[in-house]
């Protein structure tokens, strides 16, 4: 009798009070779920317009790094200057110099001829001198030869130098651009890919700098960096996830791993300037200590990211393989590692990554060195690719500023190559259980 | 009765340190000796980071006999039965006393390398684990890492031998390359069974290994342990007292890590003799 009324009571009373009070709360929960969307949508968005907004600017400012304006001379290889036995050491900028006068009789007077000579880029008597050295048999010929303009013309004709502004304020003055005028009327001036951005080193003048030096260093010292890094890295991980006792001494070297994961990177370079350099007396802006001090930064990040790959692999994976009898060995390089494999390579990549846009420790052991060879080997002197970023950032002409950009752009294209790479190998090789 | 004055346990909140309080000391009832003994295992126990787990648990284990083990969760049945291989080596803060041999050897003796152990006393787990690789590959890989092959002709023979013997063969020979995860749930425990019998151990350890199968898939496996006890010795974990009366011929009810009770399987499940036992089977608690 008294359960039945109490039924009643709780089929009459409750439900009902229960589904008023779950409606009245539904539209808040609700409008809380739409309100958490729109704030993660909204800085999804942020994040893809700052991104978009970095780009453009970049590849605005750059992209132009890639063309160079060249002029067309018509040079007569006068036998009198070029002298069979003294090829090698004749006046070749001399010539430039009397071309330039030949084509431009009227202009006299000492400055006057100083600034039509600024025309055409220092690099015009090395390429004649080049070509007689090749081929002497055009001594005596008058040649059309394309040599590169100076900078400040080639800023002219991309249009980062205006021509309406007054002519004080100008780095080409009125009569410089006349002579422009005239050579573009006889369409002796032409805008070609700039091969020599992409094949030489450094320069002081920006129409012959190159990004080469730079991309070959950078190359040579990731390579070390990988080389001593990865193994270093995954053989720590294997030992302290799967070897070794979980005491208080394994408990504080991955505090310390973890540490010098977070140890700011020029700290580096001052222990790699005091220990490579100073103590073992290894060479002075070498790949090979940028290469070491690299590796110093890099290896805590594989550590942490192959330990958390080894403890991803399910104990059961493990279980079976001793279960059969696999010692730990066979357990680990059977089973385990092919499993955390994705996951090792993927920071591994991210870690190199980062040592490729990495500054601060490559200036402490002398990376940052103007430095116009390529580098052949691990010895040479060479910088890297963040560095001449920076160097050229510093650069006062105009010319590098669309260097930089476009150095930019190749570290970049770097980067996005590797971080593909990381994505795609953790795709291919990703395996279920 | 024997031991009439273990309390009854019917209440949920019982006193889990009253109740080991009053089990101390106590004996095994029933015969733990078996006539010409494969394992056999003297005042075993186990601790973990100090907490007892097994209180002398003393067991032996007779050749193509199937023994089931049975009791409560936390029972320790499972404990015990990854003794026997030293699968407890791999956890941290285990320690094992006592007596276990194998053939009349100590396997905690000092001079025993676990890897060889291993190959003689196989186990089968709870949820099937095979290895992400190929049906063929799970299967010979035992026999691979301890080199009982000598050419791959010995090395397929001996992989169909497995799966023929686990009853899979008809199913997976059209698809050995195809990774072993692929198959169904049975299909995964029958080829982790055939993964065991590949490096012909003496012994099988099961634990639990029809608690994550279906009904059809439990009668298979349960098929197959009847057949495997002509040729090996199993020792199989389970919670479900309808397969261990269907696949034993003896069984053992663990309590508390205390080894209660042992005996014929019919016995035990048609005439007790410890309450608990009783109790137990009756379905009053557990």
């Amino acid at each position: 009798m008294n359960r039945v009324a109490v039924n009643e009571t709780i089929s009459v009373m409750k439900p009902k009070r229960a589904i008023e009070t779950v409606s009245k709360g539904l539209r808040k929960r609700y409008r809380a779920e739409r309100r958490f969307r729109m704030l993660g949508l909204a800085a999804v968005i942020a994040s893809l317009l700052f991104l978009t907004i970095m780009f453009i600017s970049i590849f605005g400012n750059g992209y132009t790094a890639f063309f160079q304006t060249y002029v067309k001379l018509n040079v007569y290889f006068d036998p009198e200057t070029l002298r069979e036995d003294t090829l090698a050491r004749a006046d070749y900028p001399g010539l430039v110099k009397k071309t330039m006068r030949a084509m431009f009789p009227e202009v006299q007077g000492r400055r006057d001829k100083r600034n039509l000579y600024k025309l055409v880029s220092s690099e015009a008597a090395f390429q004649l001198r080049a070509m007689v050295l090749r081929n002497p048999d055009i001594i005596g010929q008058e040649i059309p030869v394309w040599v590169p303009a100076d900078d400040d013309i080639d800023m002219l004709m991309k249009g980062h130098i205006r021509r309406d502004v007054p002519e004080s304020e100008r780095r080409l003055n009125d009569k410089q651009l006349a002579w422009l005028d005239r050579l573009s009327a006889d369409d002796r001036i032409q805008t070609r890919f700039n091969w020599t951005f992409i094949r030489s080193g450094d320069s002081r003048e920006p129409e012959l700098a190159g990004i080469l030096g730079a991309a070959v260093g950078s190359f040579l010292t990731l390579l070390v960096t990988l080389l001593l890094s990865f193994p270093i890295g995954v053989a720590a991980a294997v030992y302290l996830e799967e070897l070794a006792p979980k005491n208080r001494w394994t408990d504080l070297i991955e505090v310390n791993i973890n540490n010098l994961a977070a140890v700011p990177s020029i700290v580096f370079g001052l222990l790699g300037l005091a220990v490579f350099l100073n103590f073992f007396g290894l060479p002075r802006s070498a790949p090979l200590v940028g290469g070491l001090v690299l590796t110093l930064m890099t290896f805590p990040t594989i550590i942490i990211a192959s330990r958390a790959a080894l403890q991803s692999v399910p104990p059961s994976i493990r279980e079976a393989a001793l279960g059969i009898g696999a010692s730990k060995m066979q357990m680990i390089v059977h089973h385990v590692l092919p499993l955390a494999l994705p996951g090792i390579l993927t920071g591994t990549i991210i870690g190199m990554a980062r040592a490729l846009g990495e500054t601060a420790p490559l200036l402490m052991i002398g990376m940052v060195a103007f430095i116009v060879d390529v580098p052949q080997g691990f010895n040479d002197p060479s910088t890297a690719l963040p560095v001449q970023i920076f160097l050229w950032a510093d650069s006062p002409e105009r010319a590098f500023v669309e260097k930089t950009s476009a150095a930019i752009i190749v570290l970049l294209g770097f980067l996005i190559t590797m971080n593909a790479a990381a994505v795609m190998l953790r795709k291919k090789y990703e395996r279920r259980w | 009765m024997i031991d009439s004055q273990i309390p009854v346990i019917q209440d949920k909140e019982h006193d889990k340190e009253k109740e080991l309080e009053m089990l101390k000391g106590l004996k095994t009832v029933g015969e733990i000796t078996a006539p010409n003994p494969r394992m056999t295992c003297r005042n075993v126990n186990v601790y973990y980071s100090g907490v007892q787990a097994i209180f002398g648990v003393s067991l032996d284990i007779a050749g193509n006999e199937v023994i089931a083990m049975i009791g409560p969760s936390g029972c320790g049945k499972s404990t015990f039965l990854r003794c026997l291989n030293r699968m407890n080596d791999t956890i941290e803060g285990c320690r094992v006393e006592g007596e276990i041999t194998l053939d009349s050897e100590n396997i905690y003796g000092s001079k025993i390398d676990v890897v060889p152990l291993r190959a003689q006393v196989g186990i089968v787990f709870q949820k099937p684990n095979p290895f992400p690789k190929s049906i063929y590959e799970n299967v010979a890989y035992g026999p691979k890492i301890h080199g009982l092959t000598q050419n791959k002709a010995e090395l397929d023979e001996i992989v169909e031998r497995s799966l023929i013997k686990a009853g899979l063969w008809g199913e997976v020979k059209d698809r050995m390359d195809k990774p072993g995860t692929g198959l169904s749930g049975g299909q995964q425990q029958r080829l982790c069974i055939a993964r065991t019998i590949a490096v012909s151990p003496e012994v099988i350890l099961m634990d639990e290994p029809c608690s994550a199968l279906d009904p059809i898939a439990t009668a298979k496996i349960e098929d197959l342990i009847d057949e495997l006890r002509e040729q090996y010795s199993i020792v199989i974990v389970t919670h479900s007292m309808q397969q261990a009366s269907r696949v034993s011929q003896r069984t053992a009810y663990f309590h508390l890590g205390y080894l209660v009770e042992v005996g014929p399987t019919p016995q035990i499940f048609t005439k007790p003799r410890h309450r608990l036992t009783e109790d137990y089977i009756t379905g009053r608690f557990g």
